[in-house]
């Protein structure tokens, strides 16, 4: 006759259990950065390559940016036929947290999992600035810890940032709230209706241009209210959706 | 040897900021008189052995997949071309 031990108490889960991977790929520049503003939230990342066949069990997935294969073709282009990125079009569908910045935000556009596209910029110049956010949306997996109509500043980077869409799409994202970002003050890159991030109909895949990885630590983001470079406001992308993740 | 072209330019409806950094470059080197410019890409694909329907409904297929994004872009042509390199052995 066999003993049954009674199943150990499940351990309550902390942010620190759950695993966001980072796809790194050819070309990507700012892997390190997003890994470490996970570590920094409390999360633990977990690098993921363009041409890994499966996702290593991680729980969400951040497209970190960068100039990805080049973006010879176009921004995001080849990436969005990684190998990686068929899991991660799978697992979005299936409700997983996933974030775009900038070139992660091209490719979520170019592999459909977000609509519109990204252009050159109207200026025709890189830009590089801090730049000023209001959050529209905080219903989604990446910024519910935000407040609705807040406004945050996080460094904005890109030559290809310009949003557009046609103008059906454009009301359908403003008429069902999936405009998560706009810009405020100024339009960096004349992305149509100052639109800066986007979610998809579930809230579970965010794209935007202007990288919160950046934002995540005093001494080294944008100023902040408290001084020089003590803007931190990236961090909550991310603390959102460990707790996001922790009460699913 | 075969070879085809494939034609993709920006959508009417949307800017064409490279078309429009050329525009305003003519004008200084003294080429006036043109009202705009917009810029596309072409690519060239080549085959071993001839240009069938297959290889073409292939390549019709890879462009507008691959090449272009429907959402800002049109494949505007989709030709077989006489490659370069027969007709120079000739």
């Amino acid at each position: 006759m066999s003993h049954v031990a009674a199943p150990p108490p499940a351990p309550s889960r902390t942010a620190a259990d759950a695993r966001i991977g980072v796809v790194t790929f050819p070309g990507t520049l700012d892997d390190r950065d997003a890994a470490r503003a996970v570590r920094l939230a409390g999360g633990t990342p977990v690098a993921l390559w363009h041409a890994d066949a499966d996702l290593h069990d991680v729980d969400a997935v951040v497209l970190p940016g960068g100039f990805s294969y080049g973006d010879y073709l176009r921004a995001g282009a080849i990436s969005r036929f990684a190998p990686v990125m068929e899991k991660v079009v799978d697992a979005a569908d299936g409700g997983m947290p996933v974030l775009g910045i900038c070139n992660g935000f091209q490719i979520l556009a170019e592999a459909h999992l977000l609509p519109g596209a990204m252009i050159k910029n109207d200026h025709r110049t890189f830009v590089c600035r801090e730049q000023v956010l209001a959050v529209e949306n905080v219903d989604t997996a990446w910024t519910h810890e935000f407040r609705t109509g807040e406004t945050i500043t996080i460094p904005l980077k890109n030559q290809d940032g310009q949003f557009v869409a046609d103008e059906h799409t454009l009301d359908e994202l403003e008429g069902e709230g999936r405009v998560v970002f706009r810009y405020v003050g100024w339009n960096p890159n004349g992305s149509r209706r100052d639109i800066a991030g986007i979610t998809n109909a579930k809230g579970n895949v965010v794209g935007l241009m202007p990288h919160p990885e950046h934002a995540v630590e005093v001494g080294f983001g944008p100023d902040g209210p408290n001084g020089p470079r003590t803007g931190t406001d990236g961090l909550r992308f991310f603390s959102s959706a460990l707790n996001a993740l922790l009460h699913r | 040897m075969g070879r085809v072209v494939v034609e993709v330019m920006p959508k009417p409806e949307i800017l064409d900021p490279q078309g429009k950094a050329v525009a305003s470059a003519l004008p200084r080197l003294g080429f006036t008189g043109f009202t705009g410019v917009r810029q596309g890409r072409r690519f060239e694909l080549t085959v071993d052995g001839p240009i069938t329907d297959e290889v073409l409904a292939t390549v019709r297929e890879a462009a507008i997949t691959l090449l272009s994004n429907p959402v800002i872009e049109d494949v505007v042509r989709v030709t077989e071309e006489p490659d370069e390199a027969e007709g120079a052995g000739a």
